[in-house]
């Protein structure tokens, strides 16, 4: 039986046995005139439906972890016998072929007659599995059911027993995010230590030069290629920081504009038009700064006599900051709005005029809110690779001139792991470390917000 | 007939604040004002006003919320409102510092006076006014910062210190008068918000007291207290009323009558009744103030 239909049939069963369960409960709680059933009706359906379906989905999980290399070993222990090989390198091979030949994909002229004889055995056991799997799980949910629906009567804590699953269940999704970020981190930390056995930490982290041109060849003469992450880190920084500077004023004017002055019409309009910045594709974005924006700097560079590159850092971030207002004017009016009438009215109430009691009262309460929508705008600007590709160049200039080209962290991650190259190439591992690099410099600007957040907060009921 | 009769029972009031509950009896025979008659009865009027509203309307668009009233407010009295909720209490003692301002869509007709300013007049600044006539909200409501910064808020915005020493005596001094000096001295640089109910009231009472205003109006300022702190916030009315006009919007009527001279009773946006406090409560000439007092609705 396959395993689609196996688990529907499951499903299928445990939903009869949750009916089951509840008409059960219910005649039960007919019949007790007091009422004395533990808990409502329906919670004693579910008990009974988890019991059907919980442990006969448990089986049917173990059973496919555990039955597949099991199969192949026990197929393939004929074959190496037979070929008298021992190293695992040789059984691994063979051991592809057979899964080749399993799904198909191998020719069968081709074939060594005796894997073919594994397969043919493999597959016979497996039939053989698949339906004591299939034997085995529907007699669990039925025996489940069983168990349970002869279990039900008012004294049974059918209520607490399904919270605690619902619990469990909770607690495991939530762990589950944290051990994906988890194993994400562990990865690119395990690349970044085997760059680092290749290049020491210290160039990598003061280095000021950046080419990560290496020779392919041995005998080829030129770049050794140098890994100093300083100048990548350096335009990271100034095209966030121009970003930062054009969407930070704009974004929260215009928060406090929307939220104190604007009438309700006006803002209702207003507010999903800003935030149709954010919809924009970035490619478009990136467009937009390396045909209008940059030529357009380049231009008024040049009639003040400025000598301003046709990719420049300003315009990348010019753009940046556009792209990411929305980010701080709507979370930050949101959160202006949060801060409750009573407070403006304490302040109207004492003679504060509207700026003042914006200044004073509803900046200092909202400033939690604020700070986060500023750093959710940050990162989204670390993280941001289109419109710096478009725009700024990939030149790793060392340079705190925003009228030159320049490169971020994420665009050279991107150069480094485009083409061909070998995984195990310091090129290719410098861009899991400028990877960790990104990682460690985002994490600490948010426990820096926290802090700040933390230790200036006005708190309000 | 009925206006001779006004005037002479209006007298005998008089005569009745002058001796505190003497000439009941002549009162009390009097037949009850009629319940559809939206006339004002008693006596709105007083002899030395600090504020004077006459024919005063509120409309929040189209809803009539305060329909041609007409009271003055007394120097240093308590002059409490009452009436059943929705009946414009809060409108109309917002109107007494404009506070109705800032609520779009409300309206406001008619004169008001404090002593010779008309506030509502074009010229006048709402700044200098609402520093004059100060406000207490129903639910607590201080500021986020320190219980120092609460109470210096006031003074700081109208420049009122001239310097640090200044300004702590005016903290210092405000907190004294509500009677929350001796609670919080030792902590003046925490939160105004982990205090306590009761506490956070009072603090919001110095807050106001600091600006120095003339008058000033509280909105149901105990009805989120329980029976200790509203006792402690009753008595400090009273203290307060040696240096200030205070008009009070409350609900319960024993408050009224513990802490009010004069009582003005509301009822759907008319002011049907105006008296001294004690009559009101024992001798209620108006069929609806009796209705309300005697508890047939509320
Ligand atoms: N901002 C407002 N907009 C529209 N109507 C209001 C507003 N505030 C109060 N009202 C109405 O005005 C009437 C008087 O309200 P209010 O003065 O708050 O009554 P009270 O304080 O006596 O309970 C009520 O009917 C209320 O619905
Ligand atoms: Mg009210």
């Amino acid at each position: 039986m396959s395993l689609p239909l196996l688990v529907t049939l499951i499903l299928l069963l445990s939903s009869l046995t949750y009916w089951l369960g509840c008409r059960r409960a219910f005649m039960l709680a007919r019949q007790s005139l007091s009422g004395k059933l533990h808990s409502r009706p329906y919670y004693y359906g579910v008990l009974a439906g988890l019991w059907c379906g919980l442990p006969s989905l448990a089986v049917v999980v173990v059973w496919h972890l555990a039955a597949e290399p099991l199969l192949i070993r026990m197929a393939m222990d004929g074959v190496a016998a037979a070929k008298g090989i021992s190293s695992p390198d040789q059984a691994n091979l063979l051991v592809n072929d057979l899964r080749n030949l399993v799904a198909g994909t191998m020719m069968a002229h081709k074939v060594d007659p005796l894997i073919q004889a594994a397969a043919d055995q493999y597959l016979g056991m497996r039939r053989i599995s698949d339906l004591a799997l299939a034997t085995v799980a529907l007699s669990t949910a039925l025996a489940g059911a069983c168990l349970l629906l002869k279990r039900i009567r008012p004294t049974l804590r059918a209520r607490n027993q399904v919270e605690r699953v619902i619990k469990v269940v909770l607690t495991l999704c939530s762990t589950l995010a944290v051990f994906i970020t988890i194993g994400i981190v562990l990865s690119v930390l395990l690349e970044s230590i085997r760059f680092f056995q290749q290049v020491s930490p210290t160039d990598f982290l003061f280095g000021f030069k950046w080419s990560p041109q290496m020779a392919i060849r041995a005998d080829q003469t030129g770049s050794s290629g140098s890994f100093g992450a300083i100048p990548v880190l350096v335009g990271t920084f100034l095209i966030s920081g121009i970003a930062m500077v054009i969407a930070v004023p704009l974004g929260l004017m215009s928060a406090i504009y929307l939220s104190e002055y604007a009438g309700a019409r006006f803002r209702a309009a207003v507010k999903p038009l800003l935030e149709i910045l954010a919809g924009v594709p970035t490619v478009v974005y990136g467009f937009f700064a390396a045909l209008v924006v940059a030529p357009a700097i380049k231009d008024l560079g040049a009639m003040v006599g400025l000598p301003v590159a046709s990719e420049s850092a300003l315009a990348a971030g010019l753009v940046m900051g556009i792209m990411i207002i929305p980010f701080v004017s709507s979370l930050s009016d949101d959160v202006i709005n949060a801060v409750p009438q009573s407070l403006r009215d304490g302040s109207y109430g004492l003679g504060a005029t509207k700026s003042e009691t914006i200044k004073l009262v509803i900046l200092p309460a909202a400033l939690p809110g604020i700070v986060g929508s500023i750093l959710l705008a940050v990162s989204r600007a670390i993280g941001e690779t289109m419109i710096v590709v478009m725009a700024a160049g990939m030149a790793a200039n060392l340079t705190f001139n925003p009228f030159k080209a320049a490169t971020t962290v994420t665009v050279q991650i991107v150069t480094l792991l485009v083409g061909d190259q070998e995984f195990d190439s310091p090129k290719t591992l410098a861009a899991f470390a400028l990877g960790l690099l990104l990682f460690i410099v985002t994490l600490a600007l948010n426990v820096i917000a926290l802090y700040v957040v933390r230790k200036y907060r006005e708190e309000y009921e | 007939m009925t206006m001779i009769l006004d005037v002479a029972l209006g007298m005998a009031e008089v005569a009745a604040v002058k001796r505190s509950g003497a000439d009941m009896a002549v009162v009390a025979e009097v037949r009850k004002v009629d319940r559809d008659q939206r006339q004002t009865v008693g006596l709105p009027f007083v002899e030395a006003p600090r504020m004077i509203c006459r024919e005063v309307n509120v409309y929040y668009g189209d809803k009539h919320a305060i329909k041609n009233v007409s009271i003055d407010v007394g120097k240093n009295e308590v002059l409490a409102m009452i009436g059943p909720s929705g009946c414009g209490k809060s409108t109309f003692l917002r109107c007494l510092n404009r506070m109705n301002d800032t609520v779009a869509g409300c309206r406001v007709t008619g004169d008001i006076l404090l002593d010779d300013l008309n506030i509502y007049d074009r010229k006048v600044d709402v700044v200098p006014l609402r520093a004059r006539v100060g406000m207490v909200f129903q639910k607590p409501n201080p500021f986020p910062k320190s219980i120092f910064d609460n109470v210096a808020y006031g003074p700081k915005i109208h420049g009122l210190a001239a310097s640090r020493a200044e300004l702590q005596d005016i903290v210092e001094s405000s907190l004294q008068k509500a009677g929350l000096w001796d609670e919080v001295s030792d902590r003046l640089d925490q939160p105004g918000t982990g205090l306590s109910g009761g506490q956070q009231q009072r603090l919001c009472i110095a807050r106001a007291i600091a600006v120095r205003p003339e008058v000033i109006l509280m909105d149901e300022p105990c009805s989120a207290l329980d029976p200790i702190a509203t006792a402690t916030v009753e008595d400090l009315i009273t203290e307060l009323k040696a240096q200030y006009t205070i008009v009070i919007v409350t609900h319960n009527m024993q408050q009224a009558a513990r802490v009010s001279q004069r009582t003005a009773y509301f009822h759907l946006g008319d002011l049907v009744e105006v008296g001294s406090t004690d009559r009101i409560f024992t001798n209620p000439r108006h069929q609806l103030t009796e209705d309300y007092i005697t508890g047939r609705f509320g």
